[in-house]
């Protein structure tokens, strides 16, 4: 790279990281303060996209955008009040499942009010050409966003550090429970910082009208950049993320740069792995405050033994009513419940949040695919290997992860199922790269749909009970005291961290054998087993069902993959209206369906 | 309600779909995740099916569309299919837009032996290395529109060439191919830079800079929709298109072309629909009907969707019957009109001739267009059949 190539593409990183930082800021601010993980916040950036191309069709741009933030920042306002504000008592993480709900909801919303096509908006007025910088032509607009990203971060940190509100702001972010004991409206301070964050949300994405079309695939790409932002530069720390956003910005910029593009399908995890295993807390985090109050399991009382043995042997049945697509579907929400249970292993006793848990799904998957496919293995070999392969994975992250706590621990898990994700994205030549892998079915007498049925319910049912057992053991009571106060099973002589890595690595195990059997129940794979949303999917299935009950993810799994089936069959806007149904749910039953379920049968 | 009689009326159901009064043809798709490209793809199918059902329907019967949502994702998507096989009894299976789903439910069309015509999916793979007796396929492939554009590119003479796709297995393979394709016909051609943007997450700006920084003479892209959207914005503001001709795949399609309007850059060499200039007697047929039918002009999914349905309607009438053996075979070799103008579906690797139109971008009314272009039959744009044979392993 010549001298002047450098500069320009170091100014192409600081236009990059500064529409980075508008949205990261906002993320940062509503974590801090009210914890909660806003899987909406990519959604909250969209919205602000569309409600400027439309606006700005009507008044002009630079009339469109502040209209577009008030706008976003006016429904955040509408979403904190009426819906995060019912279940700030509920179990932690809960949240997040509304989020996620919303996430669904507001994409169907945008379709259904700006229908399919991507919408390019205007070039903002008096910013649409370009300069010359060293020869080259760089745009004026992105000289604007450059200036506009440290202009935001002065304000904020003014905001933060001079104002009465501000203070109050940090002092939530240090112990929001003590700032309500001293007699500050807590409710008022929810409500205006997931506003102001929506609004910068609302911000990020108006000014990103001149750069890119309004799209209805942006939401989920954007959040998951706003969250290793966040992440990397310490959570509730605007600096932080402001010097993260510089980072990655960068050296992304700087990969394309120097010809090595296809890095950039996981640049910024890559840097966020790396960060979080120097520095715990991000680059200028510090340790978050514990929130008071850890969460239960319920132990196996005799109404739920009796309760499952009555739904295995209706399972067990089940064949003789239907040889058909019945089985199809039952043989998905089985494997999906040996997913979410093993996940419930981290999440419920474990205390340790995964958003990362299809790595070993994945890495089961493409394990049984490898092994029958290049390996020759036989087909019941191949499935029953497969789950080292997840094992071994987990062996290895888990080694990292456990040393962190809360949501850098669940990012690291994030990361690393990423950099996963990707070499099975990149790697052509064995994993088949986007593609993936076809032929993968059992062997002959295993083939029909029946047969394959028999099998996944026999494993599955039997890895189930076996990580139920596990909870209940003397293994799984530590492991709760471990969640509940770390310091004090040290203290009576539990080594915490290899404790943990070791429900980590039997986690992974039982994902990885869900995975081998998805592989096996479909014919094929893609490194879509890998990818965020099957995560998420785990994530919502488990909390769905109730984390804090054992029996909780197997009802959130069931209910979930027949929701999407069901739905997705009768109603056009089905995405909406699972994000609907989860709504209510969430409303209804703060304590998952089987917490409901519980209190029911305890009545 | 007591358990013999729910066994009852479970047994009722079954026969009554069993011995059902149509011809259903089960398509499953992604509707929410592409349906920039998709609604109009349904308009296509469900405007074909009334024409067909106007005409008699087939084999005496009505003919049915059972459209699913495939979710956009490969385990989904064989889950859908097994529901339209299995439960609706569905006589072919249709659809699937990406490469991945496509593959995915190619590959349960043959464990489960049904018939799948895929009609969106670009990847050569589907025909070719992942190829099986039952699976057959509508559009040009990648491969096909890759060449369409390589004698346009080779008479340019141009050495210094850059390229830009998608990093997922249509851009990557449309690369391979263009390279391959265009060495063979311009030996001198250096390829002198490569950018590959995560799909849907292109940093234009950074990625023109680099373009720039190699001094092509010119550029060969295979990026589509917002991807493409930001790139020619990038470009058009930093002026790397003005000494540089690009060939772009897809680009005239209305799907892409439309979001451009007035900033449509203006020469580029791409494949694509021009829908308003084709006057073929096949063409206005179809365009009058789409827009009597829906009010709104055809892109190119409405074409697709509407020739895919077309094509099993036409494999029912010469197979003669709705056995999944005959079909394929009454599939192999047919020959039938389209909008395109006719086309016959390849024996040897159960591709489908249709091809595609290539021209050039222009500004007309402050819309883009495509200019100097002409219909490149898929029939002409295909490797060898021993290649083709190879790759298959038959």
């Amino acid at each position: 790279m010549s001298g002047s190539a450098v500069l320009l593409q170091f100014l192409n990183g600081l236009a990059g990281a500064s529409s980075l930082f508008l949205v990261a800021a906002g993320l940062s601010l509503i974590f801090g303060v009210s914890r909660i993980v806003n899987f909406a916040h990519g959604s909250l950036y969209m919205l602000g996209m569309y409600l400027a191309v439309w606006l700005s069709a009507k008044v002009g741009f630079w009339a469109g955008v502040p209209l577009a933030v008030l706008a976003v920042g006016a429904f955040g306002a509408l979403v904190e009040r009426l819906l995060l504000r019912r279940i700030y008592r509920a179990p932690e993480l809960l949240q997040l499942l509304a989020t996620f709900a919303l996430v669904l909801v507001i994409k169907d919303f945008a379709l259904w009010a700006w229908g399919p096509e991507d919408m390019l908006g205007p070039r903002a007025p008096g910013l649409t050409g370009a300069v010359t910088i060293a020869g080259r032509q760089f745009p004026q607009y992105d000289l604007f966003l450059i200036a506009l990203g440290p202009a935001v971060f002065a304000f904020l940190h003014v905001l933060l550090t001079k104002t009465r509100f501000g203070i109050l702001i940090r002092a939530a972010t240090e112990d929001r429970e003590m700032v309500g004991a001293l007699g500050v409206d807590q409710w008022w301070l929810f409500t205006t910082v997931f506003a102001l964050g929506a609004a910068l949300a609302g911000l990020g994405g108006a000014l990103a009208v001149p750069r890119e079309p309004a799209n209805l695939e942006i939401d989920l790409a954007l959040v998951s950049d706003a969250f290793v932002v966040v992440v990397v530069g310490g959570m509730g720390s605007i600096p932080g993320a402001f010097l993260a956003a510089l980072l990655i910005g960068e050296i992304k910029a700087f990969c394309i740069g120097l010809g090595y593009s296809e890095i950039t399908l996981v640049a910024e995890f890559i840097v966020m792995a790396v960060v979080l295993v120097l520095r715990p807390w991000g680059l200028l985090g510090r340790p978050l405050a514990e929130v008071r109050g850890g969460p239960l399991t319920e132990g196996f009382g005799f109404a739920s033994r009796k309760l499952m043995l009555i739904v295995i042997v209706a399972l067990a049945i089940a064949p003789l009513l239907s040889d058909g697509y019945a089985l199809v579907l039952l043989t998905d929400m089985l494997v999906f419940a040996l997913f979410a249970v093993s996940l419930h292993l981290l999440l419920g006793p474990g205390g340790m949040v995964s958003f990362g848990h299809a790595a070993y799904f994945g890495l089961g998957a493409y394990a049984a695919a490898l092994l029958l496919l290049r390996w020759r293995l036989p087909m019941e070999l191949a499935l029953l290997a497969a789950p080292l392969a997840a094992a071994a994975g987990a062996a290895l992250f888990g080694w990292f992860c456990v040393r962190l706590s809360g949501i850098y621990l669940a990012m690291l898990t994030l990361a690393f199922a990423q950099i996963v994700w990707s070499i099975a994205f990149q790697w052509d030549a064995v994993t088949g790269g986007s593609n993936g892998l076809v032929g993968i079915w059992p062997a002959p007498w295993l083939a029909s749909r029946t047969a394959y049925y028999f099998v996944t319910l026999a494993l599955c049912a039997g890895a189930i009970a076996c990580l139920w057992r596990i909870v209940a053991s003397p293994f799984g009571y530590a492991l709760r005291g471990c969640r509940d106060s770390p310091l004090r099973a040290e203290a009576i002589g539990i080594d915490v961290r290899s404790l943990q890595w070791t429900a980590f690595i039997v986690a992974g195990t039982f994902a990885g054998l869900a995975g081998a059997l998805f592989a096996f129940s479909k014919g094929s794979i893609s490194p879509e087993t890998l990818s965020v949303p099957r995560s998420v999917d785990g994530l919502v299935m488990v909390l769905l069902g109730g984390v804090q009950t054992l029996t909780g993810p197997v009802w959130g799994a069931a209910l979930f993959t027949w929701l999407e089936d069901a739905v997705s069959r009768e109603i056009a806007y089905w995405r909406a209206a699972i994000g609907a149904v989860i709504l209510l749910l969430v409303l209804a039953f703060p304590q998952g369906i089987g917490g409901a379920f519980k209190r029911w049968f305890s009545r | 309600m007591t358990y013999k009689s729910m066994l009852g009326l479970l047994f009722l159901l079954s026969v009554s779909s069993a011995f059902g009064q149509t011809v259903k043809i089960g398509e499953l798709n992604s509707y929410k995740v592409f349906a920039a490209f998709l609604e109009p793809y349904k308009k296509g199918m469900e405007l074909a099916v009334e024409e067909v059902n106007a005409g008699g329907g087939v084999l005496g019967r009505k003919l049915e569309l059972v459209v699913r949502d495939d979710g956009g994702t490969p385990g989904d998507a064989v889950r859908v299919a097994e529901e339209l096989i299995a439960r609706e009894k569905a006589n072919v299976l249709m659809g699937t837009f990406a490469s991945n789903v496509g593959l995915a439910v190619a590959n349960l069309a043959a464990q489960r032996k049904v018939l799948f015509i895929a009609s969106e999916p670009l990847t050569d793979k589907i025909v070719w290395e992942n190829g099986n007796r039952y699976t057959f396929r509508l559009r040009p492939s990648t491969y096909m529109q890759t060449a369409m554009l390589v004698p346009e590119a080779a008479k340019l003479k141009k050495k210094r060439w850059a390229i830009v796709y998608p990093n997922y297995e249509y851009g990557q393979s449309a690369t391979a191919s263009f390279k391959k394709l265009l060495r063979q016909a311009q030996p001198d051609a250096e390829f002198v830079a490569e950018q590959a943007p995560a799909l849907g997450k292109i940093d234009a700006g950074a990625v023109v800079q680099a373009l720039a920084e190699a001094r092509p003479d010119a550029i060969f892209s295979s990026l589509f929709a917002a991807d493409l959207q930001k790139f020619v914005r990038e470009g058009n503001t930093r002026g790397l298109f003005k000494n540089t001709v690009v060939f772009n795949l897809l680009a005239g399609e209305p799907e892409y072309l439309d979001t451009l309007k007035d900033e449509t850059p203006e020469g580029w060499w791409v494949t694509g629909y021009p829908w308003s200039e084709i006057n073929t007697p096949e063409h206005k047929t179809f365009r009058d009907a789409y827009q009597k039918r829906w009010k709104d002009y055809p892109r190119q999914g409405s074409v697709v969707g509407y020739t895919a349905v077309h094509a099993a309607a036409e494999a029912f009438k010469k197979a003669k019957s709705v056995e999944t053996e005959k079909l394929i075979e009454a599939l192999k070799g047919l020959q039938m009109q389209t909008p395109f103008g006719p086309i016959l579906w390849r024996a040897v690797d159960h591709q489908s001739t249709m091809g595609a139109y290539v021209g050039q971008l222009a500004r007309k009314g402050g819309k883009g267009a495509m200019v100097n272009w002409r219909y490149a039959d898929g029939a002409k744009y295909q490797p060898s059949d021993g290649e083709i044979r190879a790759l298959r392993k038959e």
